[in-house]
Parts: structure tokens; sequence; C-alpha cells
């Protein structure tokens, strides 16, 4: 099984400029790990000191927000296409 | 240099001035911040007293590139007494800001792009765009033709008709998307890593932002540089509410206004309430939702600014409420019967919420309570089209009319007969 993640350009300064890897993680706490290994520089950007996914993160599988699929729980199909977005707010306290 | 920067909400480092909405740090969103010590003495009541009536009055708080010369009219509506909604919904002093008739194109959107178009000139882009619900794309597309820039619209397809034609007559390309406006706005920030454009609400929307706070400005300025107790906002993205809280609170520290603690209420649709989901159930953050209503200018089921929402709406002791479609069309209807004004169904939904919250007791009666109507009623005709039968037309002949007045009206007794 295999899977394709993509890396928007934002982040890909952490990435030494790739922008999209394929894995087999088979979700998305695995596909952390998998990213947090390959380039330590973009591991505190993915999840914050609890382990969540960081606020201004998204993470879409397929077009679709992974919120909708069922989270962390979502299993990875073959062929999957991950997008990861940060999400643009401008807000104020 | 200007008095202004972008600086980063969450971790503080400050990004001078360029079309970016993200801190490369800690991805966290940017925000226009101010030397306020730099306009204090051009800020005051009596130098903006005599500015024309209009958004550029309050120009030492907006991100305007130094020498800007704005070439519309934007904002300053009315702010108008309401005491026949009030006392339609039990309260007392109620006021309506009136974006229904914010020019040029009839939605608080104008502000907003205002500021965005300013600096997208400035950066040296020649192409403007946007994802949309409608307003947005009316307004970039007018503005931009105004400019003189090309503009590229972005929207879910199943937008209202009027809002669509409003957008094309403008000369603007029109991409129709196969999807919410979630997915679209999704679309748009990965369409802004590759394309070399000014979306006014990707990477020009730190500056965008800040067009939102003339609002609340103007609230002050117009109840005589005083803060309201209340104020009820419709929320999409979450924005205007935070922005409008901004504005109350730099009129406070450039003392032009006496400080208060304002409560801010958060109006959706319940086919769409991400944001008073939350507040009601006292999370600090939000779970997305698949829209469904009719308030479209308000369908977005991830608003990009729910968490400061939510935090402008707790902090200051304030509520989130949501109404159903058939109370969306009901509320269109009460607030153009008892005041004259037509709103879109954004405004329905504020109207339709003030009452809950009064009715609720949220909101007192007699405090000061303002509702932003922040869009027109003539762009989302089609929410009544089942509201009202087509009359029969009669014959041009006063006979006619005389029967068609007695089958039609019960007729009031005379007086004194």
């Amino acid at each position: 099984m295999s899977i394709t993640v993509q890396i928007p350009t934002a982040l890909r300064r952490l990435t030494a400029g790739v922008s999209n890897l394929n894995c087999s993680a088979a979700n998305l706490g695995e596909l952390f790990s998998v990213l947090d290994e390959k380039f330590p520089e973009l591991k505190p950007h993915l999840r914050d000191e609890a382990g969540e996914i960081r606020r201004f993160l998204n993470v879409y599988v397929n077009e679709e927000d992974i919120r909708f699929l069922g989270g962390t729980s979502y299993a990875f199909q073959d062929g999957d296409e991950v997008l990861l977005v940060p999400s643009i707010a401008g807000g104020t306290d | 240099m200007a008095h202004y920067e972008l600086r980063c909400r969450e971790c503080g480092k400050t990004w001078g001035n360029q079309p970016r909405s993200i801190c490369d740090d800690c991805f966290s969103p940017l925000e226009v911040s101010y030397d306020y010590d730099a306009v204090r003495a051009e800020f005051t009541r009596e130098k903006i007293s005599q500015r024309a009536p209009n958004m550029w009055r309050y120009s030492e708080l907006l991100p305007l590139p130094e020498g800007y010369k704005p070439s519309l009219s934007v904002g300053f509506t009315p702010l108008l007494s309401a005491p026949q909604l009030a006392q339609q919904i039990g309260a007392r002093r109620l006021f309506l800001k009136n974006d229904a008739v914010c020019l040029p194109t009839l939605s608080f959107k104008d502000r907003v792009v205002a500021v965005a178009l300013s600096q997208a000139r400035s950066f040296g882009f020649d192409t403007v765009s946007c994802s949309s619900t409608g307003n947005l794309a009316n307004s970039v597309a007018a503005q931009a033709a105004r400019n003189g820039f090309k503009a590229w619209i972005f929207i879910p397809a199943d937008l209202e008709p009027a809002k669509i034609l409003g957008t094309q007559v403008y000369g603007a390309k029109v991409v129709r998307i196969a999807g919410s406006y979630d997915q679209v706005n999704r679309l748009c920030s990965q369409i802004a890593d590759e394309h070399r454009w000014g979306f006014v609400n990707v990477n020009l929307r730190p500056y965008y932002a800040e067009g939102s706070k003339t609002v609340g400005f103007e609230i002050a300025e117009q109840l005589g540089w005083r803060l309201p107790d209340n104020v009820v906002v419709p929320m999409a993205g979450g924005s205007l509410i935070t922005k409008i809280k901004k504005a109350f609170d730099e009129l406070i520290a450039l003392a032009l206004v006496e400080a208060k603690t304002v409560k801010f209420f958060g109006a959706q649709a319940t086919g769409c309430s991400p944001i008073s989901t939350a507040v009601k159930a006292g999370r600090r953050e939000i779970e997305p939702q698949k829209p469904a209503t009719i308030a479209r200018s308000l369908a977005i089921g991830n608003p990009a600014d729910g968490h400061y929402a939510i935090k402008a709406i707790t902090k200051t002791g304030g509520w989130s409420e949501d109404v159903s479609d058939a109370e969306v069309v009901e509320s269109i209807q009460l607030l153009a019967e008892s005041e004259g004004v037509f709103t879109e169904t954004a405004g329905g939904v504020t109207v339709g919420c003030a009452r809950k919250l009064v009715r609720d007791g949220r909101i007192s009666p007699d405090e000061t309570t303002v509702l932003c109507i922040t869009g027109n009623g003539l762009k989302t005709t089609d929410a009544l089209a089942d509201s009202y039968e087509s009359e029969t037309a009669i014959a041009p002949k006063l006979i006619e009319f005389e029967r068609f007045l007695e089958t039609t009206l019960e007729l009031p007794e005379v007086v004194g007969a």
C-alpha cells in the first residue's frame, strides 16, 4: 500500500525543498512519525506539546478534510493523496 | 517607513510588509500591528470629524501604503435607530449598522477589499483574486475593474445567481468549483502557492481583515464616540467579530472612547454553526461541519478565524446563537417590515439570533445593542421566492380596483359609526 503526501510551499523550507513523498503509513499518526523521522525540523510544526495536530494545520485526504473521515482513526487506503495545508486566519485576541 | 507591519499572533515575530499570511517560523496567522504612538497626535475625534464621510477617515489605523489615494468612497454607512424592531423582539435601545447600503457593491466586504487592493497595488500584483461565498466576489470584481486589476474569482458552483451575475458583469473571470466553500478556499491556498496573484483572503489576508475594523470605528463615532453594550455580528470565517473588537480596543487605547467591556454575540445559521456549537459546548476549538443552509454567505464549515471568534465572544461575556432557515426568512421579513431595511440571508441570521438572545436574557433589553447588517437582500431574493404569491393582474378600471379592494382586504370599521 502506498499513499502520497503533498508538502505546501510554506513547509518546504523544513523539508529541504521536498514537495511530495510516497510512504506506506497506515494512519495519520504513522504518517507524522514518517515525516518526523525524515524531516526532524518539521516535527514541532505538525503536533503540539500534547501530541494533538496543530491548530493551524489542516490535513486533507483526496480533497476531504480528514476530520470528516474520522481524523486520526482514519485508515489510509492505497493511492490516497494527503495534503497538508496551513490554515489562513487573520485573527486577533 | 510605515507605522504598521505584520506580526505573528502566536510567537510575536515581525515580518515587515509583504504578501504573506502565515508565520514561517511557527505557521500561525499574521496580523497587522501598529505603532500607536506614531498616530496619536493625528487620530483625534476633532480631526476625524473634519474628514469626508467614508472609511478612509480612519486611515491612521488602516494598513495603507504611504500617499495612497483611494479611488472610491467606501463605508460610513448609516447607524439606524430601530425602535420598531426593538419593540418586536422585546428590546429597547437597538441600532442597525446598515452595510446593506455599503458602496460600491452593497456589503461590508467593500471595506476589506478596499484595503486589500491598496496593498495589491503596492506589492506589484496585476491580478487580484479570492475564494468567495458571493459578496466578496462581487466586491473584488467591482473594485478590480475600478482600479485596473485583472480579477480571478473562485466560487462554489451552487452560489445564488445574482451573486454570480454580479461578479461576471465587471469582467472578472469566474471559476465555479464543484465543491463547498471550504474546498474552494483550500484550492485557493494551493493556487496562491503557484501563481503570483494577490489573493485578498489568502496572501493579502492580514491587510484585508483590517478593513473590517472600520465597522467598529463607525459604530463608536456614530454613537457619539461611545461604545455600545452589545454587538451582534454574523459569523462565516469569524474574522469580522474579532476585528470589530480590535477596533473598539484601539479606540480605548487611543482614548477616543471611554474604556468599557462590550459583549460580543456571534450569529450563525444552524445548518452551518461550527462556532456557535463550540461556544455552547464550552469548547475552545472548532469541529468543522458540512454546511446546509440558505445563508450561503455564511456557509463556511471550517472557519479560519473560528478559534479567535470564540475567544472574542467568551472573553467579553458574550454568547453565540444560531437559527433555522425558516427563522432566517422570517427575520428578513421582520426587519424589512419593521424598519424598512431589506437584508440578505446573513442579516436574517443576525436579526433572528438577536431575537433569541433577548428572549433568553443573554442581551438585556435596556442596554444599547448594535446589530451588524452586512449585506443586501436584493442579492438573495431566491430565499424569499416561496414567501409571496404573485398577484393576479386587474383591468385598469376604477371599478375593478374597488372590487379588488373588497375581496382582498378586510375593511376596517369606520370610527364613530
